[in-house]
């Protein structure tokens, strides 16, 4: 018992590393200062529903209806007009240089089947290489639309009525097929940010003690390598706890996320997913020897994570080759695992996969990390 | 008390990167005996000590440290050795008081308190005890260091050069400690690059690129080494170092002030000219009593032609 652990050396290594965390008040800072401004940065950023959007008219015959549609559409405050009465072509290159994010196309023939009451089509192309900026736009548009045409055509004949409620607008989101609604992005922050932090702050922690020559010392003293561990892990899923509560309150209180999984169950993936970054923290200080190693390891594996697992791009639209990449990257267990628990309200069995994922994750990283730390300095 | 000795290692060797940093050491420290352990940098002092506890494997050799295996029995070794590290290596963001609480509860003391407060006491600590580690000077944190290896009550004393960069007082006040220990039953084996300290130890253990080349007595040593030391004193002496350069039998040429200091092992040829020059410069001469750095020194000298 007390040759391979110890509680009282346990507590004393933690009390210890309590210490250091609280003189060392950049760092503190840093840990509560990261997820708050990420949140700010990327939800706001993200999350504003912007208003006034450059959008380009493509419209051959300009009658009363295509004003009328219009106009309500700039009245929704979401689309701002301006490229009226442009060729589809030109319209087509505004779009592809960015110079504006929507081209209405109002058909040659729309006015006449309003008229004849035969469903009238609208076709609204947006640029969606960043989704959430247009899907603001987009939903509120049909709506808008038909009531637009049913004011214009007032007292006429019922068939026209018809006509306007049998309004097909046909949405093409360009560059971006799937579109990520904003509530993805807030659930996904945290994980984010509990991976750039847990993984930083502990790959940093054990190699400072390597780099400032404590480790020589803890090492000659009777403390074995799981209360070492241990006793460098523990302090920092209490920060991640304050972390987890500070994001998803400002997901609740701040951007609205609906909320409609089991808390419990959200729980315990955070938790699990934590564990997974802190092993991997501690792999990461097996291998560097200063803590500029150690951070540059940690971003190395944090950008590629970042761009391949779901969070900036859609998983379902990356090539065959980088979604099975991103398997490896736990933050992509934890993407799918939130996302559905949260907003789509998904038990147990929905995310057993990617739970499954996770456990497999820490098991391996633990024993790897367990193994590669010797108690020995060669 | 049994005569099995603290330390007793045979044939050590560790390699880094296929270079050998200890090749075959053995070392024996009696119990209750201060030993000392010198070497020029680089010669593999700090690596041996590791090897002793348990912090290194060997590559090849055995031994035992307070009857323990070094191989299979480090985590027990540890328990009863105080190693201080050769760099300061407590955490600078804690008190000395902190400090002396994380040790203490590494080693299981109980109650801790108590211990830290005795051994703060003990060692003159309890005014800066609320201070950073990391705001002392070299002596306070050599203080500390030296607090925190002995709280646990150690059998045995591993000291990687527990004194450099700290002034004479301060070092005096050191010696005086671990003698006082040493007296008490403690063993010690401390590593140093001064000779004065050297002298201070029972035994020394001569260490070069790895090779244990000398052990035994500071006068066992210096005999051992079976040199002869001439003093050469007068005005000329920098004409006279000048002249001896190369001529048969001098090893070495040392100025010490007015005089000159040669050594070499060829007795009667350092004579000869010794005498020679002394005559054409005007100096006097006369024989002396040798160094222990003329032996370190022209240890260093033989075990280097030994690499080549
Ligand atoms: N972990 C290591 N990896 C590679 N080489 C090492 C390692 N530790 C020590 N060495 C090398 O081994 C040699 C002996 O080092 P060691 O620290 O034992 O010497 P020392 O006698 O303590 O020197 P000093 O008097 O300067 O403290 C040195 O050349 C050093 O570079
Ligand atoms: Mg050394």
């Amino acid at each position: 018992m007390t040759r391979w652990f110890s509680l009282t050396r346990l507590l004393t290594l933690l009390r210890k590393e309590m210490i250091q965390m609280r003189r060392d008040r950049i760092t503190f800072a840093m840990m509560l200062g990261v997820p708050l401004m990420q949140l700010m940065l990327f939800g706001f950023a993200i999350n504003t529903d912007p208003k006034g959007l450059p959008s380009a008219l493509v419209a051959p015959t300009q009658d009363r209806f295509s004003r009328a549609i219009v106009s309500a559409l700039e009245l929704t405050g979401y689309y701002r007009f301006t490229s009226a009465g442009v060729s589809a072509a030109e319209a087509e290159a505004l779009l592809a240089r960015g110079d504006v994010s929507f081209v209405v196309t109002v058909p040659s023939d729309f006015g006449r089947r309003v008229l004849r009451g035969d469903a009238p089509t609208l076709l609204i192309e947006a640029d969606a290489t960043d989704p959430s900026v247009a899907s603001g736009a987009i939903s509120t548009l049909s709506t808008v639309a038909a009531q637009a045409l049913q004011r214009e055509l007032g007292t006429q004949a019922e068939a026209a009525a018809q006509a306007a409620q049998s309004l097909q607008v046909v949405v093409h989101r360009r560059y971006n097929p799937e579109g990520i609604t904003q509530y993805n992005i807030v659930p996904g922050l945290l994980g984010v940010i509990l991976q750039l932090t847990m993984v930083m702050m502990t790959a940093m922690a054990l190699t400072r003690e390597i780099e400032r020559g404590t480790m020589e010392n803890l090492l000659s003293m009777p403390a074995t390598p799981l209360e070492i561990m241990l006793g460098k892990l523990l302090p920092y899923v209490a920060v991640s706890a304050v972390q987890v509560l500070v994001v998803l309150g400002a997901a609740q209180v701040v951007f609205g996320v609906p909320f409609v999984g089991s808390l419990h169950l959200l729980l315990g993936g955070i938790l699990l997913f934590v564990l997974a970054l802190l092993v991997l923290g501690y792999l990461i200080s097996t291998v560097a020897r200063t803590q500029m190693q150690a951070m540059q390891l940690t971003f190395f594996f944090f950008l590629p994570s970042l761009l391949i697992s779901g969070f900036m791009f859609p998983y379902r639209g990356m090539p065959g080759w980088a979604q099975i990449l991103g398997e490896v990257f736990p933050l992509t267990h934890f993407l799918r695992f939130i996302r559905a628990v949260m907003l789509k309200g998904a038990g147990i069995e929905a995310v057993s996969g990617s739970l499954l994922a996770l456990v497999l994750t820490v098991l391996v990283l633990s024993l790897i990390a367990l193994l590669r730390f010797r108690r020995t300095l060669d | 008390m049994s005569a099995a000795p603290a330390i007793d290692v045979r044939g050590l060797v560790k390699s880094f990167g296929g270079r050998r940093v200890v090749d075959d050491v053995s070392l024996t420290v009696a119990k209750g005996e201060i030993s000392g352990f010198l070497g020029p940098n680089g010669s593999g002092k700090t690596t041996t000590i590791r090897l002793m506890c348990g912090l290194l494997t060997p590559d090849a050799g055995e031994g035992q440290v307070l009857g323990m295996d070094i191989r299979q029995q480090g985590h027990l070794i540890k328990r009863e050795v105080g190693y201080m590290t050769q760099r300061f290596s407590f955490y600078e963001d804690l008190t000395i008081e902190e400090n002396l609480a994380f040790v203490a509860g590494l080693y299981g003391l109980s109650p801790a308190r108590q211990h830290v407060r005795d051994t703060l006491a003990d060692l003159g600590l309890t005014a800066r005890r609320q201070q950073l580690a990391g705001s002392l000077s070299g002596g306070w944190k050599q203080r500390l260091a030296l607090a925190a290896c002995i709280m646990h009550k150690p059998r045995l004393l591993l000291l990687d050069e527990p004194t450099a960069g700290v002034d004479p007082k301060a070092r005096r006040e050191f010696w005086d400690e671990i003698h006082a220990r040493a007296h008490d039953g403690l063993t010690v084996l401390v590593s140093t690059h001064y000779m004065d300290e050297a002298e201070r130890c029972h035994r020394i253990n001569y260490i070069a690129y790895g090779k244990l080349v000398a052990a035994g007595t500071v006068a066992q040593v210096v005999k051992g080494a079976g040199l002869t030391t001439l003093v050469l004193e007068g005005p000329q002496t920098p004409a006279a170092a000048r002249a001896l350069r190369g001529m048969p039998g001098v090893d070495q040429i040392a100025p010490f002030g007015n005089t000159l200091h040669v050594v070499g092992r060829d007795g009667a040829a350092l004579d000869r000219s010794a005498r020679q020059v002394a005559q054409q410069t005007g100096c006097a001469l006369r024989p002396s009593e040798t160094s222990l750095e003329d032996v370190f020194i022209h240890f260093m000298g033989e075990a280097r032609d030994n690499m080549a």
